[in-house]
């Protein structure tokens, strides 16, 4: 089953909001809680990411009886270094989202952390396209 | 299995437990509340907000002290708030005895030996998901079998200090008095459902060694006439050890931390509070804090349903009360509570510790492939439905009732704005009939009349 959310840009009062609702539609299915987790966390650092440095994007969960797959798409300004975005600690964050809590630079190290497979695909000044699939087998 | 249960005479099918209940288990079906076994932890919301007393839970009463033969109360500082400072413990202990147990023991001897294993425990913790979850309330402990059973692995695994003293105590009076363990009755006094709801049916302990529990609510009032006629001083109740000012503390919040001496900590009362932070602690964003006290009443224990006084002022007795008892005791909060701490042979967790069960309760179906359809049908449904959350219908809200509906236990037309369109829907249907209709012979001269 698909579901989709769209991620509002730079909308602090919204954010986590794309995150919850694929948490609450898994446990609804049963997926074992450990998995629900990782699943909340990887697109939680999803959406944030889109919101905070693309303007917004999309939040796309497909999911199967064996594994869910997420995709979080947007059409921001892209990503010209990888390696260093990866890097933990690092951010391109602006101050004001920094002020807030946010931007501590860990987003993409966690969510390869979180998942099973991680890809990134981004194209400067086109946009970013997350994917992240997890296995629905308990970890 | 649970302690908590509807008083159907009393219910109005009025919602209000409907909407408070934080893990959406209760229903109007009828005119009545009615309780959803799986997704009820006891908390004893519902209990508090009902504006009928149609909300009760079962707790023991003292009459069950007749099946023993000796009885042990268990005094917990919960009680004590619900006096004033200057009662001293020994008093109440002794009001306590003349109710008719045998002897007391003071719950905040346990809370400093507890206290202690959770110290060590904090400072050896090391590998594992943080924060490390208190143990100390068990409707928390319900809650998070039911909505964050990944959380399990990050409760630490350390009794209750009622369980601790209940199986020091049963221990110890079979041996000194030549008792069968059948012959001794344990009783926690207890300002909350949960505690009976776990004696019942324990879910953190291997197996319980207390025979029940009894209201502090039930006792309040013999307790104060009794101590109202003034108690002599001498001979009064003396208890194996008395528990020290952080013992004592552990009845409102922030006790069982400071107690244990955790700096980097966080406590939360209040069940939609807990909530709340158990869902930030699921999502990583309190991976920083080593630990947190979590409750489900506002205040502690001191804010339980069963408590007779307003939480404020027992919380206000019990920090009158520990400042006093700091007082007399040593500065340095180890010296302190190690003086008190006098029971040979006080029980260890490991042995009698069990880990918690996963319940999860919100699977639409034990099949995926079901659940899959059941959720788009939900989805469907929803948008059918307001979405104003009014509880009329007697569900919580309405994705509650969308889900009911999907499971068969509910009608679309339980949703008093879709029942309202569908018989106006039903009514312009009749008149527009009623038009249609071609008259009889009897009519039609009438109409020429």
């Amino acid at each position: 089953m698909k579901l989709i959310y769209e991620v509002p840009g730079n909308d602090f009062d919204r954010a986590g909001e794309a995150s919850a609702r694929v948490k609450k539609a898994l446990q609804r299915l049963g997926v074992p809680a450990d998995v629900v987790r990782r699943v909340a966390i990887g697109t939680y650092e999803g959406e944030m990411n889109a919101l905070i440095h693309a303007g917004g994007g999309i939040v796309q969960a497909d999911i199967n009886t064996e594994s869910t797959v997420i995709t979080v798409r947007d059409k921001g300004p892209g990503i010209a270094d990888v390696k260093q975005a990866m890097q933990e600690g690092f951010s391109t964050a602006p101050d004001y989202v920094r002020a807030l809590g946010f931007g501590a630079g860990m987003g993409l190290p966690n969510m390869i952390k979180c998942s099973d497979k991680f890809a990134i695909d981004t194209v400067i000044n086109r946009g970013t396209k997350i994917t992240m699939s997890f296995e629905h087998k308990h970890s | 299995m649970h302690s908590v249960y509807v008083i159907r005479e009393a219910c109005n099918g009025c919602v209000a437990c409907v909407k408070y209940c934080p893990t959406e288990a209760i229903r109007v079906r009828n005119g009545k509340a009615e309780i959803i076994a799986t997704r009820c932890i006891d908390c004893g919301e519902c209990i508090r907000r009902c504006p009928t007393h149609a909300m009760t839970a079962t707790v023991d009463t003292l009459e069950a002290t007749q099946n023993y033969t000796y009885n042990v109360a268990l005094a917990a500082p919960s009680l004590y708030a619900q006096f004033p400072a200057n009662v001293k413990r020994e008093v109440i202990w002794q009001g306590l005895k003349l109710l008719g147990f045998d002897e007391i023991f003071d719950l905040s001897a346990a809370g400093d030996y507890i206290s202690q294993e959770i110290e060590s425990y904090v400072k050896s913790y090391v590998g594992g998901r943080k924060p490390i979850i208190s143990s100390a309330c068990p409707a928390v402990l319900r809650l998070i079998q039911v909505k964050f059973p990944e959380l399990i692995q990050q409760v630490i695994p350390i009794l209750s200090p009622g369980e601790a003293a209940a199986i020091y105590m049963k221990k110890k009076l079979c041996s000194k008095h030549n008792l069968s363990e059948g012959q001794v009755g344990v009783w926690f006094i207890t300002p909350c459902p949960a505690k009976g709801t776990n004696i019942r049916q324990s879910v953190d302990v291997k197996h319980t060694e207390l025979a029940g529990s009894i209201s502090e609510s039930s006792i309040y009032g013999e307790l104060i006439r009794i101590i109202h006629d003034a108690i002599p001083e001498r001979n009064l109740t003396q208890t194996i050890t008395t528990g020290s000012s952080y013992g004592v503390g552990w009845g409102s919040n922030g006790g069982e931390i400071t107690a244990a001496g955790i700096e980097n900590a966080v406590s939360v009362q209040g069940v939609s509070d807990v909530f709340a932070v158990l869902e930030e602690i699921s999502m990583n964003k309190m991976n920083d804090v080593d630990f947190v006290e979590l409750y489900s009443c506002g205040g502690g224990c001191v804010g339980g349903p069963f408590v007779a006084v307003n939480r404020f002022v027992g919380e206000k007795n019990l920090k009158l009360r520990i400042r006093n008892l700091k007082k007399q005791e040593p500065v340095e909060r180890l010296e302190a509570m190690q003086g008190c701490m006098t029971c040979a042979g006080f029980p260890t967790s490991e042995e009698y510790v069990k880990s918690l069960q996963p319940r999860p309760m919100m699977q639409l179906d034990e099949d995926i492939n079901v659940a899959m359809e059941k959720l788009e049908k939900m989805d469907k449904v929803l948008n059918t439905l307001p979405g104003l959350d009014c509880g009329a219908c007697g569900a919580p809200n309405c994705q509650c009732l969308a889900e009911d509906i999907v499971q068969g236990k509910a009608f679309e037309t339980d949703c008093i704005f879709i029942l309202r369109a569908r018989v106006k829907e039903f009514a312009r249907g009749m008149i527009e009939l009623s038009t249609q209709i071609p008259l009889t012979g009897a009519e039609e001269e009438a109409k020429e009349d």
